[in-house]
């Protein structure tokens, strides 16, 4: 068992026990909802029903209903699906890089931070899908035999990349987050006293019975998978850059791209952990695993991923002055005083000037600045993909095809909805997942936990200071 | 054959594995330990060996890496070359670089799943299988060790308690196993 510095602020606050974890972490889940439950799930599922009921009339009718035009072909479509990826780049990176890097903070957020990976790439996957207009014929991205056509699919295309980069992503990511899952639905189980609950907890905890065997192997598996997860993180938003950086596109063709990207999506999938986790703590009384120390740990991460960002930014503007490309130069000076310039200023202050204040220690320990810098992030995100998207592209070489994108209803439709659907997943999993990872947390109960900690003479210090 | 086996509950990792360790220098055998999170340091006290998932997961990896090598130079360089802009797919070699990104994918998709699936057979859970725990509090704060009669011929039961009662334990326990 590692030692921890005294000095080291514990991970867990207050005089717990085993059982306490247990038990904090299954109360709500055993427990009725409370009725604010009802009334988000409620509010939710209206605004995720209106977005699938826009996605319908969407192909029933056509992509046409979007704002589109024959300039500006890419638009919020995209740029939610790069938003949603990015969001979808925090969970991973805490469960696996973190993991990696033996940071014990992580125990207890990686399991909602996952689920949040994972229904925040569910939500990316939907806009590439519903872009094809003819969702059914899907399947025809996967590299299938010839009697669909003449040809195979295009393995030098970025969007094909893409298409392998998100589908491996996602099912690494989920099997990641059950495999973690399946020893603390059996705890769930061996506590349920209701017949139905007992029997969905048995069937999810695939009769798991924590033999040491399985323990051996749970934490190789988790091991290697972390291993095989933390370069997948930075490849997924690396290829999701490259539809961008491979074209000659003036403002895409950009081979910073890829570490500018991993370090947006990083910046903003932090970011969205905030905002979920500052609610959640407070709501299911978890205060005692995520605290202030785990917040200041977060914004730490924000600032330096932001600061990354904020450099990508100037490293881009200067180049396109330096390269001498007059259409690269027209580029950037069209974001900044076109008239796309309140969003180009808006991803500058959201992005770039918010983090910064996060150097200040009452700050990033502060809560409620913490909730608001994390709202503003994830606004200045997506506005940081509509103005690469849209702005680049407005304005082409031909003045006469010059043109501006207004979004639609069902655009703005579609995206909601998105967010909607999201937090139906997020609700559900919150009611009925255990949003802790018990076994994890239970482990680190003795180096971290503030009782221990405060005991030199703990038995815990002597005989295993050899290890 | 009916077996006779001892449960032994402790309420403390430590305590478990302290016990276990002079039990098993007193030539007991350990056939279990039943907990609610990873002790570590358990396996080499009572003899369980490293698990080799992981050269498993490199070989599901190889496979991956050799497939999607050989898929794409199927499909983009023999079955159907294409001629972009007067540039030909001549051989994979000059073709290799655009590949890099998915055979990476896929190895990563080949070695996360087979290790998955792997996982879960050798562990043997799968949906719908009965749970093994002795006691339900073992997948909450309770550490459960379990020996086995036939194989401590040395000693009996009672001998096995005595021993066992010195080590800490809350709870003891002892059933026929069919």
């Amino acid at each position: 068992m590692h030692k921890e510095a005294a000095i080291r602020e514990p991970l867990i606050l207050g005089h717990k026990t085993y059982h306490d974890i247990t038990e904090d972490v299954c109360r709500p889940i055993e427990d009725k909802a409370p009725k604010t439950w009802y009334i988000l799930f409620g509010i939710a599922l209206v605004i995720g029903l209106y977005g699938v009921g826009c996605i319908l009339y969407l192909l029933g009718t056509g992509v046409g209903v979007w704002g589109l035009n024959k300039t500006v072909g890419w638009a919020w479509d995209i740029t939610n699906f790069v938003w949603w990826v990015g969001i979808g780049h925090a969970g991973t990176l805490i469960s696996a890089v973190l993991l990696l890097f033996r940071q014990k903070w992580r125990m207890a957020i990686n399991r909602s931070a996952e689920a949040m990976t994972i229904f925040a790439v569910f939500m990316a996957g939907l806009f590439p899908l519903i872009h094809m207009g003819r969702l059914w014929v899907g399947y025809w991205t996967l590299p299938l035999p010839n009697q669909f056509g003449s040809l195979w699919v295009n393995f030098n295309s970025p969007l094909l990349w893409d298409v392998f980069a998100i589908s491996t992503y996602l099912s690494v990511g989920l099997v990641f987050w059950y495999i973690g899952l399946i020893p603390d639905f059996a705890t769930i189980r061996d506590r349920a006293k209701k017949p139905v609950s007992k029997k969905m907890y048995s069937i999810l905890a695939f009769g798991w019975s924590g033999r040491a065997k399985q323990w051996n192997r749970f934490e190789l598996v988790s091991l290697v998978l972390a291993g095989l997860a933390t370069p997948l993180v930075f490849s997924v938003h690396s290829i999701v850059s490259f539809d961008f950086a491979t074209s000659v596109i003036p403002g895409w063709h950009t081979t910073i791209f890829p570490p500018y990207f991993v370090a947006g999506a990083v910046f903003s999938g932090f970011a969205m952990v905030q905002t979920l986790m500052l609610v959640m703590r407070k709501a299911m009384g978890l205060e005692a695993y995520i605290h202030t120390r785990h917040v200041e740990y977060m914004n730490i991460v924000i600032m330096v991923t932001g600061s990354i960002v904020g450099t990508a930014y100037i490293t881009e503007l200067f180049i396109s002055w330096y390269s001498g490309v007059e259409y690269e130069a027209y580029a950037f000076i069209n974001r900044a005083t076109g008239p796309y310039w309140w969003a180009y200023w808006a991803m500058m202050t959201c992005n770039v000037v918010s983090p910064q204040l996060m150097w200040f220690r009452p700050l990033r320990r502060s809560l409620l600045f913490t909730f608001i810098i994390s709202i503003v992030v994830n606004i200045g995100m997506w506005f940081e993909r509509y103005v690469i998207i849209v702005t680049s592209i407005h304005r082409d070489y031909l003045p006469s095809a010059w043109s501006m994108h207004y979004p639609s209803h069902i655009d703005l439709g579609v995206y909601i909805g998105t967010i909607g659907l999201f937090f139906v997943f997020f609700l559900l999993f919150a009611r009925y997942f255990p949003v802790l990872a018990l076994n994890e947390v239970k482990t680190i109960l003795k180096s971290s936990g503030e009782s221990y900690k405060n005991a030199p003479d703990n038995h815990t210090n002597d005989s295993h200071s050899n290890h | 054959m009916a077996e006779t086996v001892i449960y032994a509950m402790y309420d403390d990792d430590d305590v478990l594995k302290d016990g276990a360790k002079k039990l098993v220098a007193k030539g007991v055998k350990i056939s279990e330990v039943f907990s609610p999170f990873p002790i570590h340091g358990i396996d080499p006290i009572i003899g369980i060996k490293n698990t080799r998932l992981g050269i498993m997961a490199f070989i599901y990896g190889l496979t991956g890496t050799v497939l999607a090598t050989y898929g794409m130079r199927f499909f983009m360089i023999s079955d159907w070359p294409m001629n972009i802009g007067g540039k030909p797919n001549g051989s994979y070699l000059d073709n290799m670089l655009a590949f890099v990104p998915i055979t990476f994918e896929f190895t990563v998709l080949c070695a996360a799943h087979g290790m998955a699936i792997t996982y879960l057979l050798r562990n043997k859970t799968l949906p719908g299988l009965p749970a093994q725990n002795p006691d339900p509090r073992t997948t909450d704060d309770k550490f459960v060790m379990e020996i086995r009669l036939s194989e401590n011929t040395k000693f009996d039961a009672a001998e096995l308690e005595t021993m066992l009662k010195e080590t800490g334990i809350i709870e003891l326990d002892q059933k026929e196993l069919k």
